[in-house]
């Protein structure tokens, strides 16, 4: 069974009285522990699409099969359920909550852990900052770390929940080349240790660290390949 | 979803905005505060009041000139001061439906006694005074008949002339002077306290009425005349009684309105709970529209919160949280705004409620009853004032949220 299956996604959003197709029909497998990196000119539908594997919107057309469930045409409560089990976001402007500590920004998802799955908070948001180099801030405050670190309180954030998922949409997109590298880094660790990753970004260079590219044009993927192992 | 954490997230709100949410708070305050207030003072006033009108005396009836405003009387041209020492002669000797009635001459004036001076109210009464307003003396005796008819200069002093003149001291047989005219202390009246208009009663001088007519006033002057049924039941009667001897007192034609009016017990009983009733409703709608002032408030503050907070409602939503959590989210906000408001509003009423008690010396009643349902009440309004920005809140699309600038 593929961790993620689209089957013909189409996602047209009405404005007015025009249809804007932001997916044209999109076919994609992804299997456990992959690495995907999705390119794509500005407006193509990477984050579209990434918002529909992450259950934030549902697709108009066609099947996403997430774990064996199919997740097009569950209701908004499944959907957040979904959300907090199965997927972590990692969004370019971090979305941290300002004035709140690194450690209680990363604990937050916990709070909507409804079934309990997740049972010392706290050790679990200390483990998921040591995971991502800041174990020596967790009781920082957004606005007294660097855009890099505010980047992997976030990601640590994602991965408490224990995701079977990880969706990044340009995360390196506020960061400059070496901090970028930075994080990619910390993506590739978590990714050797068995999390399936999938990034959205527009530089080559970014996209080519992932094991499996895929390029969107208008809607519809249009390369989809592995990257050889040394690294082009 | 966790409450310990639901409350740490909207204290954290509400204390990063120290200032707003307080002044969100006020009209909540103030509802409050009055509602508790009004009910502490109104509880102790009542019983106060009824306490009080009771002490005003038994069965009673009071004449009045009708000049004097009582009871929208109009009065014959050219007599407005009417009541003489012979219309009370005249109910003494023809009513059958009183058992006592004494006149009251009113005067002001200083009194001495020694070194120490006081201003104070002379009343000149007979007798019957000490029956009509069921007031025994403590020390001493009162007047008699005797005396009343030999214009003795001799006065009974209220206790708390007899405190200031005569601190410690025993005052039965001093001397003291009234407006310069020499009297004799014989007794001292035991202690009643204040009137349902918060005067001290106890503040007073009691003389015969003819020597106070004569010796203090200007020797025809009866202010007022007070009598007492001889039954509850026959107060009304007794009134129509009392009108028709005073009408044939005054010889007064059949033609001629009364130059005089007759208020009951039962009628000072009705202005006091009117004046409560206008009281009560003026202080509840204060509460009112400050309750909803207060509410509106709530409503306004929890928009521009939610607005503001669009992007980290985004981020919930994202990492899992239901519309339902945004919805609580928002909701427990405004609980806590408007019960912080309502303590605060509790204290404030019982403040305000002592310094009104002290001012006017009544007493307060902290019924827990009120503080708990006031306390509801305004978890209540909380709720209902926060719930269409809650539900705003939880209607907002997640993507749209989190890329809200
Ligand atoms: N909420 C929306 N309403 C209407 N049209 C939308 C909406 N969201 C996206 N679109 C349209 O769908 C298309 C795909 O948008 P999307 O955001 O997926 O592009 P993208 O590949 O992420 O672009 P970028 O690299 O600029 O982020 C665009 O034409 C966009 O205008
Ligand atoms: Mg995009």
């Amino acid at each position: 069974m593929p961790l993620i299956e689209l089957k013909e996604v189409t996602k047209v959003y009405r404005m007015g009285d025009i249809d804007v197709h932001a997916l044209r029909g999109v076919d994609l497998v992804i299997e456990k522990g992959e690495f995907v990196s999705i390119t794509g000119a500005s407006g193509s539908g990477k984050s579209t699409m990434l918002h529909v594997l992450g259950c934030l919107d549902s697709p108009s057309g066609g099947e996403y099969i997430l774990e064996g469930i199919r997740v097009s045409g569950l209701g908004n409560r499944r959907l957040a359920d979904i959300r907090n089990e199965k997927i972590g976001f990692v969004f370019q402007g971090f979305n941290l909550l300002p004035r709140t500590s690194a450690l209680e920004n990363v604990e937050l998802p916990l709070l909507y852990d409804r079934a309990g799955r997740i049972k010392d908070p706290e050790r679990k948001a200390v483990e998921a900052l040591t995971r991502v180099g800041l174990a020596d801030r967790l009781h920082h405050e957004p606005n007294r770390l660097s855009g890099g670190e505010q980047q992997r309180v976030a990601i640590a954030r994602a991965l408490i929940n224990e995701p079977a998922i990880l969706l990044a949409d340009e995360p390196t997109g506020n960061l400059d080349t070496v901090t970028s590298m930075d994080i990619i880094g910390i993506f590739k660790e978590l990714n050797s240790q068995g999390i399936t990753i999938i990034l959205v970004t527009h530089e080559p260079d970014i996209a080519r660290q992932g094991k499996r590219m895929i390029e969107l044009r208008d809607g519809r993927i249009t390369h989809d390949h592995t990257v050889s192992a040394s690294g082009g | 979803m966790k409450w310990k954490s639901l409350v740490k997230v909207a204290l954290r709100s509400i204390m990063r905005n120290r200032l707003r949410s307080f002044l969100t708070m006020l009209g909540i305050i103030i509802g409050v505060g009055s509602v508790i207030a009004l009910l502490s003072v109104g509880k102790g006033t009542q019983s106060d009041i009824s306490g009080r009108i009771q002490s005003l005396g038994t069965n009673l009836l009071i004449i009045v000139p009708a000049s004097s405003g009582f009871g929208g009387v109009s009065w014959g041209a050219g007599s407005w001061n009417t009541l003489t020492m012979s219309d009370v002669d005249r109910l003494e000797r023809d009513a059958t439906l009183i058992s006592h009635a004494s006149p009251v001459v009113r005067v002001r004036g200083q009194v001495i006694a020694g070194r120490n001076n006081w201003y104070t109210q002379v009343q000149g009464v007979s007798p019957d005074y000490v029956d009509i307003r069921s007031w025994p003396v403590d020390l001493g005796a009162f007047f008699t008949e005797r005396e009343m008819k030999s214009m003795s200069k001799v006065a009974v002093l209220g206790a708390t002339v007899a405190d200031t003149l005569f601190p410690g001291i025993d005052p039965i047989g001093a001397r003291i002077r009234i407006r310069n005219v020499p009297f004799t202390v014989i007794g001292v009246l035991s202690r009643k306290g204040q009137n349902m208009m918060g005067d001290d009663q106890d503040d007073i001088i009691l003389t015969p009425a003819t020597t106070a007519l004569v010796r203090l006033s200007d020797g025809k002057t009866v202010n007022s005349i007070m009598a007492s049924a001889v039954s509850e039941q026959m107060v009304e009667p007794a009134r129509t009684e009392l009108g028709l001897l005073m009408r044939e007192s005054h010889r007064l034609k059949e033609n001629e309105s009364n130059d005089f009016g007759i208020r009951t017990q039962t009628e000072i009983n009705e202005t006091a709970t009117s004046i409560t009733r206008m009281m009560t409703l003026l202080l509840s709608s204060i509460a009112g529209v400050s309750l909803l002032v207060g509410g509106i408030g709530i409503m306004n503050i929890m928009l521009v919160s939610v607005t503001e907070r669009t992007r980290e409602i985004g981020l919930r939503l994202a990492i899992g949280a239901r519309e339902a959590d945004v919805m609580v989210q928002f909701l427990v906000e405004a609980s806590i705004i408007s019960l912080m408001g309502g303590v605060l509003g509790i204290l404030f009423g019982f403040a305000a409620g002592a310094v009104i008690g002290k001012l006017t010396s009544t007493s307060i009643v902290a019924d827990p009853l009120i503080i708990v349902v006031s306390f509801l009440f305004s978890g209540v309004i909380g709720i209902f004032f926060g719930f269409y920005p809650a539900k705003k809140a939880a209607a907002l699309n997640p993507i749209e949220a989190l890329h809200y600038e």
